[in-house]
């Protein structure tokens, strides 16, 4: 049964797409369905965990409650969107190295939100950082090990180094 | 601290150092691949539809205006999978779809798949079902009196039995009543335990594809096919043998994929309605099928924590030891029976340590209810009495003007000995666990001393490390894997073991890195995956680490010792002189002597051949009492923890405020201390959230429909977020096991235990209030600050240590 579609502009991850799909997708549905970034995760559909969350424009959304046609010609960046050609984003290297990221599943909207307020405060106090952090459920971590991650990118990033060294 | 097989840190290169996770990388760069990522050509979309009823007789189902929508390419009722499971071997009493009664609402009747979710939802609607309502069960108590004039929620299992019975246990071990007589001071009180559900944030999801044809045949020669089911479960073994009897394919035909799970906690520790859906559909349409539970749908499955209706007596001399412990325990155990009969017996049988006592009876009584069923979470069946017990004995320390700390000390179990119950307890780090929250806190300056409205308390456990019986009975063992160099220098583990988020890919990756001395990043774990990966029975019960981490090392000492053997031919010197470590082969005499571990390895397959090993682990058997049930609690090991909690109690609103938790824990070793931090401190937070926050609670028939769950998403079931998380600081005690993997022990579970216990005594010593009842949420403690302020107590405890006897009769503590 084919729903109505329209074709949504947007710029995901530095590419231009243009893609057909139902005019009741939400953003997160277009990128996992439409155009194969799961990286974004759907915890709830409705709002409530953050597992979603992508940066539109600068400001983390939760994808799954955003209609795609309100993404129509803006900037979405997604986990898979974060770490450079060279490097994983300091944020993604110090998850790993701090053990923020337990079953993961929370993680991807979590650095998208992290991600975010290290673009407005590039040295957030842990306050900040829970402040940023109060829409994204994590059910593994306890957060203790998240507000460590963040510190230690936000300390890489002032000094332009990286965070970890060799593993194990 | 026991110094069985301890070993000097030094010993080991990568054990006990923080490490990465393999797979950590691809968690946070979006590369990990979970179940719902997954997209087969031509994958149909499931859904399944589910009873608006607590209780219903179904009369009919008529599926035909489903199944002539277009778009629609299957329909499956009950009828078609008409075979009851259920993860206990001895309780199957769930179909995956209902056949003839519904038994909560959320109960599933039918399934579709369609080519899309959309029209899989339409064509839900399409189905008529035709019910006759019954009457429902909600209340436990009320259950328990029922007299078969209305159906009970499950056929009696003999004429004159209450079909909402699951299961009763009566365990008595010494002279319960006397010893009772004779105490000192005897503390007596009611505690409820209210329900709570896991909500990982990966909801369930699973993809079912069928292959006909093929020449595969079934044992008794009628043509089969070949299924392949992904799922996030935390039991591919399990599943892989259900899928196979329900459905009627060969397990020889059955392929269980496990991608990577979205957290779990107990909550995916059985199979579901789903898995058989997907399977059963894909039979039918001959295309792939997925179903994504909705969150709402989540809340349906359940499998939580029971709520549980305690009642303890407890008894004690003047001194302050333990004499006598007698609990009653009511169940509320939902619909089906999950693992309710090993619940029952947890309720009691795991509060044996890490005190010891005299004498012990314990009798609880699962009973079958109207609503989603209870299961295993995070501490199964001993949270609850935990939670209990641990305030009785803070209610015993106070009625003797003894410290609480110091109580606890006193009535250590001590290690290599064996609790009331016969369990064998080896490794016991407890009393460094006091000492250390004792130490981090300032207990001694700040019990009792903070300013009104401010408190600490204090609370300990312990817990299983695995049990020495699988669910069902075989000789096999509990854990397998299976390992092989190459000539690159790389490891190559293939673990069946399932990986939740706790790091047990990791833990085998560090112990292959750790016995054949390569780097870590040598490593591959090869995983989940029926076909080619040894069993695993599964992540539940904290057995991974212990169980698969002992398999690890006698695989990879295998490899070791065939590359000492090669290599010491060829530098003509002893095997045992031969070291691997740091991606060297090296001498010990003269470490200058050395080779890549590369080259090592060419020389063993040269030697022997292409290199590969397997490693098993089975538990220690008859380690337990005589008695019936005496082998549910037996554990390879036990960890221990104690917590202490502070709190700021506002006495105008009732609001806690959890300041901080300290959490020591005796993990036996900590393989890689930044895992079992996150095990401690994920623990911690989940208990404090079950302490503070959470109800699975439905709504009755003045409030909506009856039986209805209250709050099914992550909004209304409210779980901590990061304001709400108080500061967590882990305080790993080591104590080295004998049997454990490096000394190692679980860490996943048993520190999820004191939280509640510690918190609720924490509000004591800030008002004097008492909260015997789950959650301590603003309206509960503003109730229970009401009374007290009405009742004149609301103040401050006092604490009189070293005034010793008790100056009255014992004297009843009130329950509510
Ligand atoms: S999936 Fe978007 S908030 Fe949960
Ligand atoms: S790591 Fe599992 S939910 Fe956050």
């Amino acid at each position: 049964m084919s729903a109505a579609t329209e074709i949504v502009r947007l710029t995901v991850n530095g590419d231009r797409q243009e893609v057909g799909v139902p005019t009741h997708f939400t953003l997160l549905e277009t990128l996992r369905y439409a155009l194969g970034l799961t990286g974004s995760k759907q915890g709830c559909d409705k709002g409530d965990c953050g597992a979603c969350t992508v940066i539109l424009d600068g400001e983390p959304t939760l994808s799954c409650i955003t209609p795609v046609w309100e993404a129509e010609g803006r900037t979405v960046t997604t986990v898979e969107g974060l770490a450079s050609r060279e490097a994983p984003h300091p944020l993604q290297d110090a998850f790993d190295l701090n053990g923020a990221a337990q079953c993961g599943f929370c993680t991807p909207g979590i650095l998208c939100s992290a991600a975010a307020l290290l673009e407005r405060t590039g040295d957030p106090t842990r306050e900040q950082i829970k402040e940023a952090l109060a829409g994204n459920l994590c059910r593994c971590t306890g957060y203790t090990k998240i507000y460590d991650a963040v510190e230690a990118a936000a300390a890489a990033m002032q000094n332009g180094a990286s965070v970890g060294g060799a593993s194990g | 601290m026991s110094n069985n097989g301890r070993k000097i840190k030094s010993d080991w290169n990568l054990i006990g150092t923080p490490m990465r996770k393999v797979e950590g990388l691809d968690k946070s760069t979006g590369r990990a691949l979970y179940t719902d990522d997954l997209v087969f050509p031509g994958m149909l979309h499931g859904k399944i539809l589910r009873s608006p009823h607590p209780h219903a007789r179904i009369v009919s189902i008529d599926t035909s205006s489903a199944e002539a929508l277009d778009g629609v390419h299957g329909v499956v009722t009950g009828q078609d999978m008409p075979t009851t499971y259920g993860i206990i071997p001895w309780t199957p009493d769930e179909y995956p779809l209902c056949v003839d009664r519904v038994r909560y609402v959320g109960d599933g009747v039918a399934a579709v798949a369609a080519v899309d979710e959309d029209t899989a939802l339409r064509a839900l609607e399409l189905i008529e079902v035709e019910y006759e309502e019954l009457p429902a069960f909600f209340d436990p108590f009320e259950a328990l009196e029922a007299d078969g004039s209305t159906p009970y929620v499950h056929e009696p299992k003999k004429a004159d039995w209450n079909g909402n019975v699951t299961k009763k246990v009566h365990l008595e071990f010494g002279e319960v009543d006397e010893l009772m007589d004779g105490s000192d001071a005897v503390v007596e009180g009611e505690y409820f335990f209210e329900g709570s559900t896991h909500t990982a944030i990966e909801p369930h999801c699973a993809i079912g594809l069928w292959q006909a044809g093929g020449g595969f045949q079934r044992q008794d020669g009628e043509s089969s096919g070949k299924l392949t089911v992904w799922s996030a479960t935390q039991v591919p073994h399990y599943l892989h043998r259900e899928l196979a009897r329900v459905l009627e394919v060969d397990q020889a035909h059955v392929r269980v994929l496990q991608p990577l799970v979205g957290g779990a906690f107990g909550g995916k520790s059985e199979p579901f309605d789903l898995e058989f859906c997907v399977a059963k559909l894909s039979m039918i349409t001959g295309r792939p099928v997925k179903i994504l539970y909705t969150r709402e749908e989540v809340f349906y499955a359940h499998r939580g924590r029971h709520p549980f209706h305690m009642k303890y007596r407890t008894g004690a001399t003047a001194a302050g030891k333990l004499t006598s412990v007698d609990a009653e325990i009511v169940l509320d155990g939902g619909a089906y029976a999950s693992f309710g009969l090993v619940t029952t017996y947890y309720a009691g049988q795991l509060l044996c340590a890490p005190y010891e006592m005299p004498a012990y009876r314990f009798d609880s009584t699962r009973v079958y209810t109207n609503k989603p069923a209870c299961g295993p979470k995070r501490g199964h069946g001993s949270v609850q009495p935990r939670f209990a017990f641990e305030v009785q004995i803070d209610k015993l320390s106070e009625r003797l003007d003894l410290d609480p700390i110091e109580f606890r000390r006193l009535n250590f179990i001590g290690s290599n000995t064996r609790t009331i119950n016969e369990l064998r307890v080896t490794s016991n780090g407890f009393m460094e666990c006091l000492e250390s929250v004792e130490r981090e806190s300032a207990w001694k300056d700040r019990f009792r001393k903070l300013p009104f409205g401010c408190g600490l308390g204090v609370a300990g456990s312990t817990y299983i490390t695995g049990t020495n019986y699988p669910i069902y009975p075989n000789d096999m063992p509990q854990s397998g894997v299976q390992m092989q160099v190459d000539r690159s220098g790389r490891v190559a583990v293939f673990s069946g073991a399932s990986e939740i988020g706790q790091g047990c890919d990791s833990m085998v990756a560090y112990i292959a890195a750790e016995e054949l001395g390569v780097p870590l990043d040598y490593v591959r774990v090869l995983r989940g995956d029926t076909d080619f990966t040894p069993v695993d029975l599964g992540a539940y019960s904290s057995r991974v680490t212990f169980m698969v981490g002992n398999a690890a090392i006698d695989a990879a000492r295998k490899l070791r010792g065939m590359v000492q053997e090669a290599v010491a031919e060829e530098w003509d010197v002893k095997p045992g002189e031969v070291l691997l470590a740091g991606g060297l082969a090296l001498w010990a005499p003269d470490t200058e002597r050395q080779m890549h571990v590369k080259e090592a390895f060419n020389l063993a397959e040269a030697k022997f051949g292409t290199l590969g090993s397997t490693g098993s682990y089975n538990t220690p058997k008859d380690v337990h009492g005589e008695y019936r049930g005496a082998t549910i609690g037996a554990s390879p090991a036990y960890s221990f923890t104690a917590h202490v909690a502070e709190v700021e109690v506002d006495v105008e609103t009732g609001i806690v405020d959890v300041k901080k938790i300290w959490v020591a824990h005796d993990c036996g070793r900590a393989l890689n201390p930044v895992l079992v931090e996150g095990q401690m401190e994920g623990s911690a937070y989940m208990g404090f959230g079950e302490a503070l926050m959470e109800e699975q609670v439905f709504k009755d028939a003045e409030h909506g429909r009856a039986g209805l769950h209250d709050a099914p998403s992550l909004l209304d079931y409210r779980i901590p977020t990061s304001l709400d998380t108080p500061e967590l600081q882990s305080l790993i005690v080591e104590s080295i096991d004998p049997e454990g993997p490096y000394g190692a022990k679980e860490a996943g579970e048993g520190p999820l235990h004191p939280s509640i216990p510690a918190i609720a005594n924490a509000i004591y010593d800030a008002v004097g209030v008492r909260m015997d009842r789950l959650p301590f949420s603003p309206p509960n403690v503003w109730r229970a600050l009401e009374a007290a302020r009405e009742a004149d107590t609301l103040r401050k405890p006092i604490l009189n240590p070293g005034a010793g006897a008790p100056t009255s009769t014992p004297e009843l503590v009130p329950g509510d």
